[in-house]
């Protein structure tokens, strides 16, 4: 199925300006065609899930909207400007206003906690008392302020995967990745980091794409949100969806289904109910 | 290892090749421009130059003492035992000096390299750096490669001095020469183009040292198997590329010194 044949909402949510735009972008291997026509945009404020089978493409993806790959042809615009064009040196300018969140947590092996939260500011020389004020906000926001001295070796996976999301967001960046940032955790863990990320969704309505294997991860940011008087995640009550998240589904390579929570759940795509089952 | 057309071959070695110029020379030109990482730099300095200093003494030393050794075998049948002397300084900075410490510094810091930055490669962390906005060339190649350049050649000069004092050693406490006819004997042998034959090989090596090991890491694929490929590759490659750049700058400075 091309991207012309997706399933598609017509509204978008928020109807602002468009922060991730892909147009027929394709990407090789070797051999392989890893992503083929991949077409889709992004809002400001919006959290896009992008499902799909493992090996279908998504760590690509999110490796492209961050100008880590390049692909072999579409256009791919992150605010606004064509990074399939642009010099190495203006894709780091870019990047400054983008935080990721790696599958593995990609934490520097040789740097304490503080030291790799940080990172982004220690290399823009921001005063060391400022850096350190914002560290341990950040790792206030994950709950991880104990481990601001340890080092990654001295942490659990899912610690690993909290220090990452502070890492990323340390600059309050204007889109966050979140490369699966559950996969591997057990479930009580996995909810942790998925409360996380409702938190920032909620508190500073970035814009984010969130990859998943994990259904109920993915329904859990659709169906719930941060209060932040009780300072707790919660259901939206009388069975309400979040209106800013939305799904991209991709099967190797291709877009499969694009669109609302309300969609994705009452979608008669054959494989999409099986997939979804 | 799988079975290419010889054009796939070509054109992937073409490639390696291409990607390697292109890194050594972003590497090179990076120093010109800011953010320069110093602190990195003397890190590595540190780590390359300081930690190289047993194993690099240690095979100066005994070299010296076993090329005395050698020698004096063969001088002995001329006649010539005084000369050992001549012959280990001249041996020593000219070729076995700048060649043994840039093979030994391969075997530790080109691999040490390969598998440091290789590990990085497959957790992610090259790519968590350049989304933070930092460019690993300029932050992990560039420090790596002056610091090496410039360590290599006081660590060469530190084999050279070792290496004849080695020589010293048996030829008076073994073959009972006079250390003041040695030594003097050393120092008349040196002349000034076979001191700078001998000091700017290690430029070239540490040169070959860190853009190989490096590139090689950078390079890495396939997870932890694929780190320890990188290592052995990048020692196996900087090691052959010493020697053969080795034969390259003798021959053009015989070409310039006559000798």
């Amino acid at each position: 199925m091309t991207s012309s044949n997706v399933e598609r909402n017509g509204q978008d949510p928020g109807a602002g300006e468009v922060i991730v735009s892909f147009e027929d972008v394709s990407i090789r291997f070797d051999e392989k065609l890893v992503l083929q026509n991949v077409s889709f945009t992004v809002q400001r404020g919006e959290t896009r899930i992008i499902l799909g089978p493992a090996g279908g493409g998504k760590s690509v993806l999110m490796k492209l909207t961050n100008g880590l790959l390049r692909p072999d042809s579409g256009k791919i615009h992150v605010f606004g400007e064509d990074i399939t064009t642009m010099s190495e040196r203006d894709l780091f300018k870019m990047r400054k206003r983008v935080g990721m969140v790696f599958q593995e947590s990609a934490l520097f092996d040789s740097l304490s906690v503080e030291e790799n939260v940080a990172y982004r500011l220690n290399e823009e020389r921001v005063p060391e008392d400022e850096a350190h004020t914002k560290v341990v906000e950040a790792l206030q926001f994950v709950e991880l302020e104990q481990a601001i001295s340890k080092y990654p070796s001295e942490l659990s996976g899912g610690m690993r995967r909290r220090v990452s999301i502070a890492r990323a967001i340390i600059s309050s960046p204007d889109l966050i990745l979140y490369d699966s940032p559950t996969a591997g955790l057990d479930p009580i863990t996995s909810t942790t980091i998925v409360d996380l990320v409702i938190k920032q969704r909620d508190v500073s309505h970035t814009t984010a794409l969130l990859i998943t294997h994990r259904m109920q991860d993915a329904f859990l940011l659709a169906m719930n949100r941060f209060d932040a008087q009780t300072g707790k995640v919660e259901r939206i009550p009388n069975g309400g969806i979040d209106d800013s998240t939305r799904f991209l589904v991709l099967n190797e390579g291709r877009v499969v289904f694009d669109g609302t929570t309300l969609e994705l759940v009452h979608s008669t795509d054959p494989w999409l109910r099986d997939y979804l089952a | 290892m799988p079975l290419v057309s010889p054009e796939v071959f070509a054109k992937q070695e073409l490639a390696a090749v291409q990607d390697y110029s292109i890194l050594s020379w972003r590497a090179i030109i990076n120093i010109f421009s800011g953010p320069r990482y110093w602190a990195d730099i003397f890190t590595q300095m540190d780590s390359i130059g300081v930690g190289s200093m047993p194993i690099v003494v240690l095979t100066g030393f005994f070299t010296g003492c076993v090329l005395a050794l050698q020698s004096a075998t063969s001088l002995q049948a001329f006649g010539s035992v005084s000369l050992t002397g001549n012959l280990v300084a001249l041996s020593m900075v000219k070729e076995l000096g700048p060649v043994l410490t840039g093979l030994m510094v391969s075997g530790r810091n080109a691999s040490g390299m390969a598998s440091e930055l290789g590990s990085m490669k497959v957790t992610e962390q090259i790519d968590a750096m350049r989304a933070l906005g930092t460019d690993p060339i300029r932050k992990l190649v560039t420090p790596r490669l002056y610091a090496t350049v410039f360590m290599l050649f006081f660590l060469t000069i530190v084999a050279n001095a070792v290496g004849i004092a080695g020589g010293a050693l048996v030829s008076v406490g073994m073959l009972g020469l006079n250390a003041s006819s040695y030594f003097h004997n050393s120092y008349r042998a040196l002349a000034y183009g076979d001191v700078v034959q001998g000091l700017t090989k290690p430029l070239f090596s540490g040169f070959i040292i860190a853009t190989v090991g490096c590139y090689f890491g950078m390079n890495t694929k396939g997870g932890t198997q694929g780190v320890g490929r990188a290592t052995t590759q990048a020692v196996v490659v900087s090691s052959v590329f010493i020697i053969i750049v080795d034969f390259i700058v003798s021959r053009a400075m015989i070409g310039i010194f006559g000798k």
